[in-house]
């Protein structure tokens, strides 16, 4: 369409082809919108195609040669494999849950948080600490602070809560766990944007209307919520999806937490098979994507309108 | 609708309208949801800090068998971090990655955004899907097949590969904060100053520049906390002599039983401290939905 608009401009600017028509060229373009402003983009649209779509696509018809097995080697290698295969679903049994609950607890707790007071700023604050810290310094803290002599063990013992140290880290609940710090502040701080961008008044009217705080919030708040929600997830899926310092420091990465960034990685920077690598990041980009598109797609049947507010 | 209220709507101060402040001493007879809530934040926060608190106090201790707290207390396990994981070389590399990043993708960013908020040309939406997706991509995704592609360039493990690397996301990060910025400041300005017979570099520099200055701070420093914490895409693609912080602390934590777990922790004190001023900067002047919201949630 870009295209196609810039040489319908073009024709008619050479059809007539002498010296002041050129200026109607230009003059037509500006118009469009299309002046020597837009070279300014120009630099960072090369930067983004060629650091991000030319190595993406380089590694996808690198994925399609590898050394044996042909066109499709590199993937029939992967799904042939039933350890590598597992990844993928270890990868879901982690990601799903997590984003679950990073989404569903962030809603109440936004919810109750819409009002204005003290503290609030800092609160907020406070809550985008453990995303800035990042999933490799929380796997640290999650070893020694939920291992077998860690506070939270030694907490639980004291209250005669377990007999022995509870088995925290090192397996799936570790990586769990890790996913909740990090992801439930990100998933808040969106839901809590959402929630203040639905204007009070609404509810204040269905108040008006007889509609009882259940019915104000589910008839009301939560389809304006839900496109929100469901983006939301999203994101927190994504962050959840690619997990791979903590399942590989907290978790058991060679067993219930061998999830698929941790095959690729294997693949790509142990193995040196650069074509399997790629092959399983294209194979994690689909299902990723496939995931967003479900979401999205749910959402496109959903209210889109005005939520009154200030976005 | 037809079934009758339980209770008037005055009667529900928990759901009434957000900008309406609570009156005081109100949220003391609150609902045991409202408590519930509450006490799930709190949980969060005493184990956030409990997380926290253990590195920190074990980087200091002398020994921490089994007890409460740490049996004596000590600072040489920063000198032996120093000196075993050569911090200093670690954190003069971690510096010029995220000074070039940050240089980089403000001065190609910020022409961008002036392009994309000013001008409404066709195919812009192209444009602004080309800017993205690198943002909703996760780094894991892409950061192998760009691994493998500066193998075949020979820029493996170079200060150059991380930096080209840690671009990708950070060029449209600095796109998409700076737009609403340059959107806010009145075309008239620009306008006015050519009637006066300024020329191009003359609005830029006399005129853009210092009203863009608080947007390139604010976009600045989102990217210096980014890079400074990005992971993925600088473990793909550094090498010994090119890691940042994070890497050299995840390399440290992996390969743990090497090392005193005691020196191990000294490094990600250095790491949460560096993070946290830098953080308290970025607070200064950014909201902190800022910090994670995402071009993507900018359509509702």
């Amino acid at each position: 369409m870009t295209a196609a608009d810039v040489r319908a401009g073009l024709d008619q600017g050479t059809d007539n082809g002498a010296g002041h028509e050129r200026a109607s060229l230009r003059h037509r373009l500006a118009e469009r919108g299309i002046d020597r402003t837009l070279l300014l983009a120009l630099p960072g649209v090369v930067a983004i195609i060629g650091l991000f779509f030319y190595p993406f696509l380089y590694g996808l018809q690198l994925s399609f040669q590898p050394k044996t097995g042909g066109f499709f080697g590199a993937y029939k290698a992967f799904f042939d494999d039933p350890y590598a295969r597992g990844s993928i679903a270890k990868t879901f049994y982690l990601a799903i849950p997590a984003s679950l609950i990073n989404v569903g607890a962030s809603v109440p707790i936004s919810y109750r948080m819409r009002r204005e007071f003290r503290g609030k700023r800092i609160l907020l604050a406070l809550l985008v600490v453990p995303i800035t810290l990042g999933t490799v310094l929380t796997a640290e803290g999650l070893l020694e602070y939920l291992g077998p002599v860690g506070w939270f063990n030694k907490t639980l013992q004291w209250l005669h809560l377990t007999g022995g140290p509870a088995q925290l880290v090192n397996n799936y609940w570790g990586v769990l766990f890790s996913l909740v710090i990090t992801g439930f502040p990100f998933a808040f701080l969106l839901t809590h944007a959402y929630l203040s961008g639905i204007h009070p008044s609404l509810e204040a009217a269905a108040a008006t209307l007889g509609a009882g705080p259940w019915q104000r919030t589910r008839h009301i708040t939560l389809p304006l919520l839900l496109p929100g929600l469901l983006t939301t997830f999203c994101l927190t899926f994504v962050l959840a999806f690619a997990v791979f310092p903590s399942a590989q420091l907290v978790g058991d990465p060679v067993g219930s937490t061998h999830v698929i960034t941790i095959e690729a990685v294997h693949d790509a920077l142990e193995e040196f098979n650069y074509p399997l690598g790629s092959a399983v990041a294209m194979v994690m980009t689909v299902l990723m994507l496939a995931v967003i598109g479900v979401a999205m797609g749910l959402r496109s049947r959903l209210y889109r309108g005005s939520t009154g507010g200030k976005g | 609708m037809s079934v009758l209220t339980q209770e008037p709507p005055a009667a529900a101060p928990e759901s009434a309208p957000a900008p309406i402040p609570a009156p005081r001493g109100r949220s003391l007879i609150a609902r045991p949801g409202t408590w519930l809530v509450w006490a799930v934040v709190a949980f969060f926060f005493v184990n956030l800090l409990g997380l926290i608190a253990t590195v920190v106090l074990d980087s200091f201790g002398k020994t921490w068998f089994g007890g409460w707290l740490p049996q004596g207390w000590t600072t040489q396990w920063y000198s032996e971090a120093w000196s075993e994981f050569s911090l200093g070389q670690v954190l003069q590399a971690t510096a010029e990655i995220v000074l070039l990043v940050l240089g980089i993708s403000l001065a190609v960013g910020v022409p961008a955004a002036y392009a994309l908020a000013r001008r409404d040309f066709p195919g812009k939406r192209f444009v602004m899907l080309l800017f993205v997706l690198p943002i909703v991509v996760p780094p894991m995704a892409y950061g192998i097949p760009m691994a493998t592609l500066l193998y075949k360039f020979h820029l493996a493990g170079t200060m150059s590969g991380v930096v080209a690397a840690n671009l990708v996301p950070s060029i449209p990060f600095v796109v998409f904060t700076m737009t609403p910025f340059i959107e806010q400041i009145d075309p008239k300005l620009e306008a006015a100053a050519r009637m006066c017979g300024a020329p191009t570099r003359t609005v830029f520099t006399r005129i853009l520049a210092p009203l863009l200055l608080p947007g390139m701070l604010a976009a600045g420093i989102l990217v210096l906390v980014r890079t400074f914490g990005m992971f993925e895409l600088t473990f793909l693609t550094s090498g010994p002599t090119s890691q940042t912080l994070i890497v050299a602390l995840y390399y440290a934590v992996f390969s743990a039983g090497i090392r005193a777990q005691q020196s191990i922790d000294a490094m990600a004190v250095i790491y949460t401290g560096s993070m946290l001023v830098l953080l308290l900067i970025a607070l200064r002047f950014v909201n902190p939905t800022q910090l994670v919201a995402r071009s993507a949630d900018n359509r509702d």
